[in-house]
């Protein structure tokens, strides 16, 4: 019983990482239908914001609540310029901004590489995360209640921020009908800008909660990029239900196939599971119904 | 498929090719060139190291065909040839240790015994077999489950990079089995001619440069053939091909096998080439570098994915060393410009400055589809949105 719970446990626990790496890609994938494969590099950008802001700051607690709010506007101010030099030239070709954008991340790997230097560093997590709580019997790491906690938040704020305001309702409308959009007023241009921003943003959220997990290097991005965007086709695209879904039930599948063989045996394990569950909804999860051929 | 529609066909092929002379010209003096001046004037090292370009080129070939004429982007071609790779390594492994040997490293980290699947690599013919069989049937059979159901575009490039994570991480994973992070290496002979003889090292040379014009040969011909021009209308409108009758997941699991197949033998090549093969070559990272030049070169070509890979891996070569962050920016700085601001590679710049010039000229005002230098087949749709 306490195994399965501590599966349990480990699975919603690496679930709430995969979901604060995919719900950027969610945002800039589901919504606009852009591949970004520098968005594992925002999420680097903002773990490296945490490690410079501590080291500015000193004091743990304090630089971690200062690096949130900036690592999202570090990662979409990054987000921001990618899109306005290059991708909004290229929404008619999906693939290739696919590649530019692997170029990119390429690029900025370097960048950190000669900014940083290539040995990972390490952000002290701050001393209100260390230990842990125990339930039951369970010890939970205080760090992974955290950002189990901070994938909630970011989660809500998100739905709110679709659901509720004026532009969530513009970014829903131009996703609907582009053309009808721009017709009613709305500037197409502008919320494409402001998509990518909170989409990338959100990457760089993500890179200050790895910290707390790990050591920062220069491509800590990319080992999260093809789980995220594993989620993302699982889950469907164009509503963040499903990246929640998928989120989770990846981060449960990949804790108990752990369990029951070794790690390498259930990432292969997962990939089956995903390519055997597209067999059955090729569309993902939760699919937008349109009339396009597809 | 019969007589009625031939006279169409033989009007679009001579579209395909732009001057039959000068293409196979252009091959003869590449096959001198890599056959017989390469060898003479290059040393041993410098001739080992071309070796390997033309070992990724093969898989540069594939994925010209697969991406540039099919629309498949492949992201995971690292998996195809590690695959290649593995099987004449695991082989090459068990002949050094002799018949019932069991190899060095699998004493040092393993249980000092052969695997099972490790067995039928001892026969030199089971292995050669397997270098082409066992990537052919899992590209067939994930090509053929993911196209049926009309994964496509993107979901696909994502599907086949998840395929290249988890195949590094798998071998990463089995040390005992696969060596691991260090991967296999150390090979003393290549079918029973020593690989420390320079002579032997020269054959193996030329076998490559010989399997990659057989290879070029073969593309070309599937390019011109129909099914290369039915190929290129599932890239372009996949929906209008399946309106016709034919079946587009059929054709793109043909395409995606052929570029399997290239991408194996070229690692099966690699292997005692360059006398090692580890995680590093297959995982997610080479699997798209294997695109960069081809991107480079010009994707839709028959020889712009060759010459790009090769000049790439050459540059990569010579710059790294001296220069091993400027070499990277360097690369990505080259990939991101051409992919964004010339999808046709640097192969689309001579049509396109010879139309540039024939515009200027503008004294006649002929129709455009001239059939000695007509474009379509090789230029890329610039909407093709997946």
């Amino acid at each position: 019983m306490d195994t399965l719970l501590s599966q349990l446990f480990a699975g919603l626990s690496l679930g709430s990482v995969l979901l604060l790496a995919a719900l950027g890609l969610a945002l800039t994938f589901g919504q606009m239908g852009v591949i970004n494969m520098a968005h594992g590099e925002f999420m680097m950008a903002g773990a490296y914001t945490a490690f410079v802001i501590q080291g500015l700051l000193g004091d743990p607690g304090a630089s971690l609540l200062v690096s949130l709010p900036l690592g999202f506007l570090v990662g979409g101010a990054l987000g921001l310029l990618l899109e306005a030099t290059l991708i909004h030239r290229m929404y008619r070709r999906p693939l290739d901004t696919l590649l530019v954008t692997w170029g990119v991340a390429l690029l900025l790997q370097q960048v950190a590489r000669d900014v940083f230097g290539a040995p990972n560093v390490d952000v002290a997590a701050p001393g209100w995360l260390s230990g842990a709580v125990t339930v039951g019997g369970l010890a939970l790491p205080r760090t992974r209640l955290f950002i189990l906690a901070l994938a909630v938040v970011c989660l809500v704020a998100l739905a709110v921020v679709m659901k509720a305001t004026p532009l969530g309702r513009r970014i829903r409308a131009v996703v609907q009908h582009r053309d009808l959009a721009e017709a009613s007023g709305i500037s197409s241009r502008a919320t494409d800008r402001l998509t990518f921003f909170v989409g990338s943003g959100l990457a760089g959220i993500a890179g200050v909660a790895l910290t707390l997990l790990g050591s920062v290097g220069p491509t800590l991005g990319t080992g999260y990029i093809v789980d995220a965007f594993l989620v993302v086709v699982a889950g469907g695209i164009g509503q963040i239900k499903g990246t929640v879904i998928a989120a989770t039930a990846l981060g449960l599948l990949q804790a108990f196939f752990e369990y029951s063989t070794t790690a390498s045996v259930a990432k292969v394990l997962v990939f089956v599971v995903i390519v055997a569950f597209l067999q059955v909804r090729p569309q993902g999860l939760v699919s937008v119904r349109t009339r396009s051929l597809a | 498929m019969t007589g009625s529609t031939s006279t169409r066909t033989a009007r679009l092929s001579a579209l395909v090719r732009p001057g039959r002379a000068r293409a196979t010209a252009g091959f003869g003096l590449a096959a001198v060139l890599l056959l017989a001046v390469a060898p003479v004037l290059l040393s041993p090292f410098r001739l080992g190291l071309l070796g390997k370009f033309l070992c990724l080129a093969m898989v540069a070939v594939g994925i010209g065909l697969a991406w540039g004429r099919g629309g498949l982007l492949t992201l995971g071609q690292g998996v195809y040839f590690g695959l290649g790779a593995y099987v004449m390594a695991m082989h090459l492994k068990l002949a050094d240790a002799g018949p019932g040997g069991v190899p060095d490293f699998m004493l040092l980290y393993g249980t000092g015994e052969v695997p099972g699947w490790w067995e039928p690599l001892r026969s030199p013919a089971v292995a050669l077999a397997l270098v082409v069989l066992v990537p052919a049937a899992l590209a067939a059979a994930l090509g053929w489950a993911v196209f049926t159901r009309r994964v496509r575009g993107a979901y696909f490039a994502i599907l086949s990079q998840a395929l290249a994570a988890a195949f590094a991480i798998l071998l990463i994973g089995q040390q005992q089995t696969t060596g691991g992070t260090n991967g296999l290496n150390g090979f003393r002979s290549f079918f029973g001619y020593d690989l420390a003889d320079p002579v032997n090292q020269r054959m193996l040379y030329l076998i490559a440069a010989g399997v990659l014009l057989v290879m070029v040969v073969g593309a070309r011909q599937l390019m011109v053939s129909r099914f290369g021009e039915v190929l290129v209308a599932v890239r372009d409108q996949e929906d209008r091909v399946r309106f016709l009758g034919y079946d587009p997941a059929a054709v793109k699991t043909v395409v995606y096998v052929v570029a399997a197949v290239m991408a194996a033998v070229g690692g099966a090549l690699f292997v005692p080439i360059v006398g090692i093969v580890s995680p590093a070559d297959v995982g997610v990272v080479p699997s798209i570098g294997f695109l960069v030049g081809v991107a480079i070169g010009g994707r839709a070509t028959l020889l712009g994915p060759v010459l790009g890979s090769v000049a790439v891996s050459w540059a990569q070569t010579s710059l790294s060393e001296q220069f091993p962050s400027g070499w990277i920016y360097l690369q990505g700085a080259l990939f991101v410009l051409v992919v964004a601001f010339l999808p046709g590679g640097l192969a689309s710049v001579v049509p396109m400055l010879r139309r540039r010039r024939r515009a200027g000229r503008e004294a006649e005002p002929e129709a455009p589809a001239a059939p000695g230098d007509a474009p379509s087949p090789d230029l890329l749709p610039e909407g093709s949105r997946a």
